[in-house]
């Protein structure tokens, strides 16, 4: 038998972080470089699934499979397809840049936030390893009390409100969503297999209700237009390092179950469920950039920027066809990189002003070139310049929409002027004009700040140069899905006789 | 494919990276690198030249870029005709600006940045003239886009540069809207965004129609319509030509290259390129040459008032722009190229020649204080005379022949449009003589009107900037040369040559005809020039005069027919109150945020009530457990 790297790379850092806790406390230094060797080795031992990972195949692979809870045929099923290997590597990197990020920004409660945050991967992890749905869900919650800490322990002046909006705005979704998966159980088999509840024909009624109660789990996470208001409170609160997490990773995991359940496995009631969906995202698109002008808050404005990218990124899932598919899942890997790197650099600039209002910057360009110069690359990437990796998603995706419902993407093309608005409009409030008083002096990058926005940069050009190296993974994978959702190759598959005997 | 033509985008991107990373170090030597990368590039370009006159059209990709289903694009390379003009334009005329550079950047803070992005230009729109597909073009498009916003906000602790620079920015990115889901709308017809693919099934257009809003459109005028946009953003024409004139932040320099010779006419390059899309639909012809001599006349008669020197400048672009345009709209795309080709060189030196002005004058811009330069400034003056002369229309020189070229063929045309924009660039062909004369007495002749201190500072640039100026000369006097029309004697090779890629509309009229056009034209450009020479040399009080009488026209003009104020008061204030006000502040924080925060508050106000109940009081609990006995019961007898 292989090594199961799946699990390896699920409690590798969940006990990594808990043995951050046998350090003593005031070892700041090497519970520290603790932190971020675990976060390191876990970003080297993904470098083994991407050698060996098939990309010719959309069938499930590294796959573990053991009985968890025999009695309800609970598995600890693992696997993972062309498209949650990208998230896998996403993750992994972004941990590696906030464990950086929060070197000197957390001073209070060292050891436990490092803990937190390194359970929090574990939990990410699994989510995008997860082929059971049950086991799914268990890591889906455990994702949220991490977060919830960190919110609420390391966060900012109104952080309870905003990390209790939060918690409870994610936990009523996906207590839906819990509803939806017993419901799947009773008329798909039972059983919890994602693969096996994939394969079967439900009836349109059911399919709606499943959709229903999934929607409103993703939805939240996405965030959707209109369930999206929990996302400025928790990101302007939250550290640093939770927001660009919160950014990169978890507001992904919507998007991901969209993908991996409601597509797949209620294909019918999402192809009916298409146009809705799509006016929601444009709605999302054209109402994020909208807010995004009336911002005064830099953390704030980066937040609903989100809303407006997330709403490409549904659009494009919506779209239902290869390009769309492809460029939204290329574009949560993107908007992870941009809008993490755009967090990341917000988080250095606070540790120098401690202030977010915009206003009060200014002439940032003179006293801090090399921050101004990583920064503008940021902004490009998340309007979307031609040579960055947010054009070829976006591009994508317009491209699917077109082709789905043309209207959807002349809508949501406007947001590409609004996003160049808000986004120079900020970059010259900020970077340009002259010198605020209080924005002379300030520190220039550290080699730790330049080595954590460097990755970023690398990235960001070479996904936009180069693609193909991220797009040649989802193809085969995309391809099945779509097959999935439009039901060819799998129509009229009945249930297997064993299993249509079942009560 | 040849390393030399990958060397052509491939040095200046090589400069640009080093030179951003490391120039700061090199200090005042950080031009070199830049200056070397371009020199070989225009080297690479010549070569690429006379290639393509050899008859070797190159069309090869280089890597695939975009790989996603059925969609396949490349960065790739085309090299035919009309690429191996455009290389020559951008080349020379960016190698011509980087060495002028060296003078009038001289000490300036961020000389390594400046240089850097010059080089990050010149690839960018190397890139986009050199692409074989549509999306390299939009690489290069926006790439161009970018480099200007950095050059026109160089000074970026000047919130007017900054502002200048993002305006740009944004006012593009309305043109690129168009442009963008033209190229969807292409893809989804082509299945291709190769200009090969795509320009042999054109015909395909013909019989497809495309529903929208209810009536049937052609599908060529849609993407005709739609590219076109793109083209109206970069090269200002109205209604978003608003950008170029606030451009002039930028240093000098860039205006001569940027702003004026190269990346301005990617709008025209573009309609050329995409000719076999565009020559589908008269419709869109029509428009383009309309909206060409409605935007010619508009900037002209806003030049004519201006006393900002780098203004005038800035509106006569918009204004020979437009003429590219019209030249492109009557279907003699070869004749629009061959405006931009004897634009870039005579406007170039405009441009460099305000700059060298301004260097001499300590950065002043104000023609009024301005006046008699021409003694100090000998080699600035007889350049400047030259370049004048030429956008003037004087028999000879450059600008004459391409001119002539395109009211010849907006006369010749049988679109319906074309006598409209004949009869305006006449009209406009008066104008450009007055104003360029205007600027050039203001200028040079008569005495200084400025202070004691800019006459004693007065001086010649050094020869770093006054070379670039001569050799630019030379351009401004002989680019037109390549076009001689027969009736001259010449064979007007130009068209000739680009025939294979823009086609050449049969000429109808007789020589006679042609032969009356030509006077006609030379007539106005004369005219101009002499109604320029009286008011401003014989009668120097009159245009004062003119003004105070005609103080609404002139405060019209002055104020650019307040088309800025009209697009805040219509555009951008209302976006920033709708999304202030009612996006967020009715929608976002009433509307969806009461009901996240009214939904616990509801539940707690129910709890609360509820809690009363457990008062601790047994009486209580017993009467509570009483009633609700009697009331199972009920619900029990009556269910039976």
């Amino acid at each position: 038998m292989s090594m199961p790297l799946l699990s390896i790379l699920i409690f590798f850092p969940i006990l990594g972080g808990l043995s951050l806790l046998c350090v003593p406390r005031q070892q700041i230094a090497t519970i520290r470089t603790m932190a971020l060797l675990i976060s390191l080795i876990e970003l080297l031992l993904t470098l083994p699934l991407v050698l060996l990972f098939d990309k010719s195949t959309h069938v499930m692979q590294f796959t573990e499979h053991h009985a968890w809870i025999p009695v309800l045929r609970i598995n600890y099923s693992l696997g993972i397809d062309g498209i949650s290997i990208l998230f896998l590597l996403l993750t992994a990197l972004i941990v590696v840049l906030s464990v950086l990020v929060s070197w000197k920004a957390i001073t209070d409660k060292i050891q436990e936030f490092f803990t937190a945050m390194l359970l929090l991967e574990g939990a990410m992890i699994g989510v995008f390893c997860a082929t059971d749905f049950i086991l799914f869900y268990v890591f889906w919650e455990a994702m949220l009390i991490p977060m919830f800490l960190i919110i609420g322990i390391w966060g900012g002046p109104n952080r309870i409100y905003a990390t209790i909006k939060f918690f409870l705005y994610t936990l009523l979704g996906s207590l839906l969503m819990l509803v939806g998966i017993i419901l799947l159980y009773q008329f798909g088999g039972r059983t919890f297999d994602i693969l096996k509840l994939a394969g079967q024909a439900y009836s349109l009624k059911l399919q709606l209700v499943l959709f229903w109660a999934f929607f409103a789990a993703f939805a939240v996470k996405v965030p959707m237009w209109p369930v999206h208001t929990w996302l400025p409170d928790a990101h302007t609160e939250a550290p640093a390092a939770g927001s660009v997490i919160l950014a990169a990773v978890l507001i992904k995991m919507g998007a991901y179950g969209f993908l991996r359940f409601s597509l797949p496995i209620l294909p019918d009631a999402t192809q009916l469920m298409t146009t809705p969906m799509l006016v929601l995202s444009v709605i999302a698109i054209v109402y994020g950039a909208i807010i995004c002008l009336a911002q005064t808050d830099l953390k704030r404005l980066i937040a609903y920027s989100s809303v407006s990218h997330m709403g490409f990124v549904t659009l494009g899932l919506f779209a239902l066809n290869q390009r769309g598919l492809e460029g939204s899942i290329l574009q949560m890997i993107n908007h992870g990189l941009v809008t993490g790197a755009l967090f990341l650099a917000v988080g250095m600039i606070y540790e120098r002003t401690h202030t977010r209002e915009i206003a009060a910057y200014g002439g940032l360009a003179s006293t801090m070139p090399v921050f101004a110069g990583f920064f503008l690359l940021f902004t490009l990437a998340a309007v979307g310049l031609p040579g960055t990796n947010g054009f070829i998603g976006e591009f994508l995706i317009l491209l699917g929409g077109f082709e789905s419902q043309p209207w959807s993407a002349v809508i949501a093309a406007s947001g590409l002027i609004l996003g160049a608005w808000y986004m120079l409009w900020l970059f010259q409030r900020i970077f340009f004009n002259e010198v605020k008083t209080g924005m002379q002096g300030l520190a220039p990058l550290d080699l730790r700040e330049i080595l954590t926005l460097a990755p970023m940069v690398i990235l960001i050009l070479w996904i936009g140069l180069y693609p193909n190296g991220l797009l040649s993974f989802l193809h085969v994978s995309v391809a099945h899905l779509l097959d999935q959702v439009h039901g060819v190759g799998l129509a009229g598959v009945a249930l297997p006789p064993a299993l249509a005997q079942l009560p | 494919m040849p390393a030399s033509l990958l060397a052509i985008p491939l040095l200046p991107l090589a400069s640009f990276v080093i030179t951003l990373l490391v120039g700061r170090r090199w200090g005042t030597r950080a031009h070199w690198l830049p200056i070397v990368a371009v020199l070989f590039s225009f080297g690479c370009a010549l070569a690429a030249f006379f290639r393509v006159r050899s008859g070797v059209i190159i069309n090869q990709d280089v890597y695939t870029w975009i790989l996603s289903g059925n969609l396949v694009v490349s960065f790739g390379f085309l090299v035919d005709q009309l690429t191996a003009v455009m290389l020559i334009v951008v080349t020379s005329v960016s190698a011509l600006v980087h060495i002028y550079s060296v003078g009038y950047m001289k000490g300036e803070e961020g000389y390594y940045r400046f240089f850097a992005y010059l080089s990050l230009f010149t690839f960018s729109m190397l890139m986009l003239v050199l692409g074989n597909n549509f999306l390299q073009l939009f690489f290069g498009w926006e790439a161009v886009g970018l480099s200007s916003y950095l050059l026109i906000g160089f000074y970026f602790n000047k919130q007017s540069a900054a502002d200048a620079g993002k305006k740009a920015f944004i006012v593009n990115r309305f043109g690129d809207f168009g442009f963008l889901i033209g190229l969807l709308l292409v893809f989804t017809l082509f299945g291709s965004l190769h200009y090969q693919e795509v320009f042999s099934r054109v015909s395909e257009l013909e019989m497809q129609k495309i529903t929208l809003f209810g009536s049937q459109i052609n599908a060529a005028t849609l993407i005709a319509l739609l590219l076109f946009c793109g083209a109206i953003g970069k090269s200002a024409q109205i209604p978003l030509h608003v950008w170029l004139p606030d451009a002039m932040e930028g240093p000098t320099p860039v205006s001569a290259l940027i702003h004026a010779a190269t990346m301005v006419t990617a709008g025209v390059f573009l309609v050329a390129r995409c000719n076999p899309i565009f020559s589908l639909s008269p419709v869109v012809l029509n428009l383009i040459t309309v909206l060409g001599a409605v935007t010619a006349l508009f900037a002209a008669t806003i030049a004519l008032v201006q006393t900002d020197i780098k203004r005038v400048v800035a509106y006569s672009t918009v204004s020979q722009l437009a003429y590219m345009f019209i030249g492109c709209g009557v279907g003699a795309y070869s004749a629009g190229i061959f405006h931009l080709f004897t634009h870039a060189y005579f406007k170039a030196l405009l441009f460099l020649g305000c700059g060298s002005v301004i260097l001499g004058m300590h950065h002043e811009q104000d023609l009024r204080a301005m006046g008699g330069l021409k003694r100090q400034m000998p080699v600035t003056y007889v350049t400047f005379l030259l370049a004048s002369l030429s956008i003037a229309g004087v028999p000879g020189l450059a600008g004459f022949f391409s001119k002539d070229e395109i009211l010849l063929m907006a006369f010749n045309t049988d679109l319906a449009a074309g006598k409209f924009a004949w009869a305006i660039g006449t009209l406009v062909a008066f104008m450009t003589a007055f104003y360029s004369f205007r600027l050039l007495f203001l200028v040079f002749h008569g005495d200084f009107r400025g202070s004691e201190e800019q006459r004693h500072h007065l001086h010649e640039s050094p020869p770093v900037v006054t070379w670039p100026l001569m050799l630019l000369a030379i351009g401004a006097v002989t680019a037109g040369w390549f076009g001689v029309p027969a009736l001259l004697g010449g064979d007007n090779h130009w068209a000739h040559f680009l025939e294979p890629v823009l086609g050449h509309p049969h000429v109808q009229v007789s020589a006679a005809t042609e032969a009356l056009l030509m006077g006609g034209s030379i007539l106005a450009g004369v005219c101009g020039i002499g109604l320029a020479y009286f008011l401003y040399r014989m009668r120097p009080h009159l245009p004062g005069l003119l003004a105070e009488r005609l103080a609404s026209v002139h405060r019209l003009l002055l104020n650019k027919y307040y088309i800025d104020e009209l697009y805040d008061i219509l555009l951008v204030r209302p976006a920033l109150a709708a999304s202030r006000k009612v996006v967020l502040g009715i929608v976002d924080l009433v509307c969806i945020e009461g009901v996240v925060n009214g939904l616990p508050r509801i539940i707690a106000l129910v709890a609360e009530r509820l809690r009363r109940l457990q008062d601790g009081q047994v009486s209580h609990y017993l009467a509570w457990m009483g009633g609700g006995a009697l009331a199972l019961a009920a619900v029990l007898l009556i269910g039976l």
